[in-house]
């Protein structure tokens, strides 16, 4: 077990953890902020999709003692209530079946919309294809994402 | 209008109203996060409700509450079945707040999903609870205006009595007309009158879900609450021996290690009872990742079981199930299913001579399909919160029917189902796996043993190889055609391990005078059961593909041989058990023919149509391949369905969209292996799912419009969308595809 401090979503945070521990038990155990979801725990789908300084990283193979200074972004910290443009358009387009992969999903669009405001679609599918829907709503993911660029 | 009686439910009803004023007979979902904020939080609450029935309740402002009954797993009937109720009662949806109904079969009958029955099943009582409501309204209103019930009527929540203008909202009269008596008959709306149904609504649940709110089971936490994870065995065979857990309890975090038998020995299975693994160890710890490093150190010996049978008290009475000992491979099944296809199965129809027809055949046509054991991957794994303590059961869990598995429950924690709550949580992804809910007893049993509140969580290895599997299946076609190349007879084959996937009554069957359906299956340790579409997901891209080689070998267009085949079922029947009904089946082709420009050739488009009948709705597609780079790249699927009326229109065509997804990802990608009847994918670095950049480009979803009553979507764009693919790859490639598949794990589409 060790400390650590870390900064989330504005906030600072300790945790008491041992080091090897993946951010997403972090997030989801300790912080119990449970919208980063647990998929395959081996970055093959992207279920845990959180930003680490703005870029997509895979939190069920981070271990929380790689972090240093960075702010870490989970979808609770995208907007409470809806307001950033990806959320908005996924709403608009009404993108979600279950619902379980979407954090994961909203999570990648932002941050690529963030390093590229108008991503062409062979951006897009390269940025989006490692979070896995099974329900199958990509279509609409990929719709939704053009719609964000725009906003 | 139309009158119904209220006969459905009634009982539940006057149970309802006649608790209204002695407190909430309904219960209220202690997963707090359930209810719909979306909506909530640009509504007033009322200070406040009066029930009706366990469907609704009216607040004194007009706010009312809806009740869904049936479980979500994605298919947006949270969204729908409230629609239906808010129709008939005639309320402004904005002023709708959707809640999951507790589990609670005596007020609401089945709450089931799956089997594209949602919809269908609650159609009636969904209706009948907003048109009694609002009976009871107009009432309420006839006597407080002294006029006859007859001149009253109402728009979005308000009563009128135009004669007199008089008007009152349905808020200021809900607690009389709460009292009411409830009505022995109601009149229900025309279609056409319909201002809710057939119109989009969006998602319920939306803004929880892209706000990352805490829906499902495995979100759920509660003080005190630990975590639990399983350890089954490695091969489908095998059973526990030893466990030597001494390693696992001193590691950081663990609070103890212990097995659990999910069912006793004498318990009676019913249909849905289905479990890999009878025998767990089970390691309880304080967190997720301390348990997932214990489960490691565990020390377990298995050993070999015995066959034996068992009885299952199922559906359709009690069968006896053999349960072979022995580690199954995949290669081994090969063998057996060569073996048993090149035999005579049973035959389950036949209608003319068509032994003969073959025997006197100018050319005989046959080809041999074959798909493997899928894995349903749900993107939640199992788990379920779980507390039993002082003669109590509480669960909260992702399943598609609390109904299967609560006198399971109550069978193996000795508490009766009085003592029993289930809570069913948004699911994150059904396809049929959840309908097995075994995990439900373990996590129950779990908690028991440790005196706490857990949670049970599978991994994703846990989930994938514990499953409930699509069977591995085969079908073999055979045509006869005369010396003119006409289509004389039809034998179809199919077998699979454990079940057979014909369906021997379904198209073409019917539209051929000469035709014979045979089948086989053989037992096997391996657990399967329902994954979406259960048998058609096979059968449809079999028959679509067949029938695609035929129509090409006959010289004809392959939508037009399908349609003379349904015009012979229409007005020449062959045999009395035709399940399909022709007109529809055609309807959705020459929907689909006229929405894709199918006469139309486009440079580098290559296309593939695909029809089928099941679960009670009829689905057609046409689907367009390109070759980029010398690879096959989908670009777009033109979809069309009779699934009777339309409730949420949008929702709909999401789910259609994803029922050919899900569906060309299964056809290109998915499989389950066996070696030493252990599987051999555990996660999704070996069992591949379809990604953004394999999807199609564009879908178009067409519908048929007609007042049939609604029948199953969930399901039925699935199957015909492997047919549809495989077609449009010949037409691309020059190359047919039987077996599944149809480009493995490794091979790129795009
Ligand atoms: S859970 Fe992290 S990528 Fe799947
Ligand atoms: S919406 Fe269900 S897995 Fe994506």
């Amino acid at each position: 077990m060790a400390s650590f401090d870390i900064k989330i979503n504005g906030n600072k945070k300790t945790v008491e953890v041992d080091g090897a521990t993946p951010l997403l038990w972090v997030l989801r155990d300790h912080l119990k902020l449970v919208g980063t979801k647990y998929g395959c725990g081996m970055a093959q789908c992207g279920a845990c999709t959180i930003h680490v300084d703005g870029k997509a990283v895979r939190s069920c193979v981070y271990p929380i003692s790689q972090l240093k200074d960075q702010k870490i972004t989970t979808i609770e910290g995208l907007s409470d209530d809806g307001s950033h443009p990806v959320q908005k358009a996924w709403l608009e387009k009404d993108v979600p079946q279950c619902g379980y992969c979407q954090a994961g999903q909203i999570m990648s669009a932002a941050a690529l919309l963030d390093a590229n405001p108008k991503p062409t679609d062979d951006e897009i599918d390269a940025a989006m294809s490692g979070n896995i829907c099974r329900c199958g709503t990509y279509v609409r993911i990929k719709d939704a994402v053009k719609t964000a660029s725009k906003m | 209008m139309t009158s119904i009686k209220t006969s459905y439910n009634r009982r539940a009803f006057l149970k309802s109203s006649a608790a209204a004023g002695g407190g909430m007979l309904i219960g209220i979902s202690w997963l707090a996060s359930c209810e719909s904020a979306q909506v909530e939080e640009a509504l007033t609450m009322p200070e406040e409700w009066f029930d009706f029935n366990p469907y609704l309740k009216i607040g004194d402002n007009g706010v009312v509450t809806i009740y869904s009954p049936n479980p979500e797993f994605g298919q947006n009937v949270k969204t729908a079945m409230p629609m239906i109720v808010a129709e008939e009662l005639d309320v402004d949806w904005k002023n709708v707040i959707v809640e999951q109904a507790a589990y609670n079969a005596e007020l609401y009958g089945m709450q089931f999903t799956g089997g594209s029955r949602g919809i269908m099943s609650k159609w009636d009582a969904l209706r009948m609870a907003g048109a009694t409501a609002k009976h009871m309204l107009k009432e309420a209103a006839a006597k407080n205006w002294e006029v006859p019930i007859s001149e009253i009527n109402t728009e979005n929540g308000v009563l009128y009595h135009k004669k007199s203008k008089q008007s009152i909202s349905y808020g200021a009269l809900a607690s009389a007309a709460a009292g009411m008596a409830v009505p022995e008959e109601v009149e229900l709306k025309e279609v056409k009158d319909f201002k809710i149904i057939g119109t989009s609504r969006k998602n319920v649940e939306g803004l929880n879900i892209v706000t990352g709110k805490p829906l499902f089971a495995l979100d759920y936490h509660q003080e005190g609450m630990l975590i639990a994870m399983i350890e089954h065995a490695p091969s489908f065979g095998l059973k526990l021996k030893s466990v030597d857990a001494a390693d696992a309890k001193a590691m950081p975090g663990i609070k103890d290690v212990f097995t659990i038998k999910t069912y006793e020995d004498d318990y009676e299975k019913g249909g849905f009872d289905a479990n890999a693994f009878g025998e767990l160890v089970v390691v309880v710890g304080n967190s997720t990742w301390e348990v997932m490093n214990a489960k490691k150190a565990l020390n377990i010996e298995w050993e070999p079981f015995k066959a034996y049978s068992e009885t299952i008290n199922g559906w359709r009475g009690k069968s006896v199930v053999n349960v072979p000992a022995g580690l199954e491979s995949t290669a081994s099944h090969n063998n057996k299913m060569d073996a048993l296809a090149a035999k005579k199965g049973k035959i389950v129809r036949k209608d003319g001579d068509p032994e003969s027809m073959f025997k006197n055949a100018a050319k005989i046509i046959e080809r041999h399909y074959s798909a493997p054991y899928l894995a349903h991957n749900c993107m939640e794994p199992v788990n379920v919160f779980a507390d039993v303590r002082d003669g109590k059961v509480r669960l909260a869990g992702p399943l598609q029917a609390p109904g299967f598995i609560e006198p399971a429950i109550a069978a193996s924690t000795g508490i009766s189902v009085e003592n029993i709550d289930i809570e069913m949580t948004r699911m994150g992804g059904g396809f049929g796996r959840r309908a097995y809910s075994h995990y439900m007893v373990e996590a129950a049993l779990i908690s028991q043993k440790a005196k706490a509140p857990i949670k049970l969580m599978y991994s994703r290895e846990d989930d994938m190889t514990n499953g409930i599997y699509r069977p591995t299946y085969r079908a073999s076609y055979k045509a006869a055609l005369d010396e003119n190349n006409n289509l004389t007879a039809l034998h179809i084959k199919a077998g699979g391990i454990p079940e057979s996937p014909l369906f021997a009554d379904r198209f073409p069957a019917g539209a051929i005078d000469h035709y014979m359906a045979e089948e086989w299956s053989i037992e096997s340790n391996i657990t399967t059961g329902a994954f979406r579409a259960p048998r058609s997901n096979f059968m449809a891209g079999a028959e679509q593909s067949f029938l695609d080689e035929l129509a090409e070998a006959m010289g004809k267009d392959p939508i037009d041989f399908r349609l003379e085949l349904l015009q012979k079922a229409k007005e020449q029947p062959v045999g009395e058990r035709n399940d399909y009904d022709p007109e529809r089946y055609a309807g959705v082709l020459e929907l689909v023919r006229e929405k894709s420009n199918w006469s139309e050739q486009k440079e580098n488009v290559h296309r593939g149509v695909s029809a089928y009948f099941c679960h009670n709705s009829y689905a057609a597609h046409v689907l367009e391949l390109s070759m980029e780079d010398g690879e096959p790249v989908v670009q777009n699927v033109c979809c069309a369905v009779d699934c009777g009326i339309v409730v949420n229109p949008d929702a709909a065509k999401n789910m259609a969209e994803g029922g050919i997804i899900d569906g060309i990802g299964n056809a290109l990608y998915g499989e389950l292996t066996f070696k030493d009847g252990a599987p051999e994918q555990n996660n999704f670095h070996q069992y591949r799912m379809i990604r953004m950049n394999e999807a199609p480009k564009s879908i178009d979803v067409h519908f048929v419009k007609n007042e049939i009553k609604p029948t199953g979507l969930g399901e039925p764009p699935f199957p015909p969308i492997f047919g549809a693919i495989a077609n449009a790859m010949y037409k691309a490639t020059n190359t047919r595809q039987y077996h599944q598949p149809f480009l493995g794990k490794d091979k790129v589409l795009g």
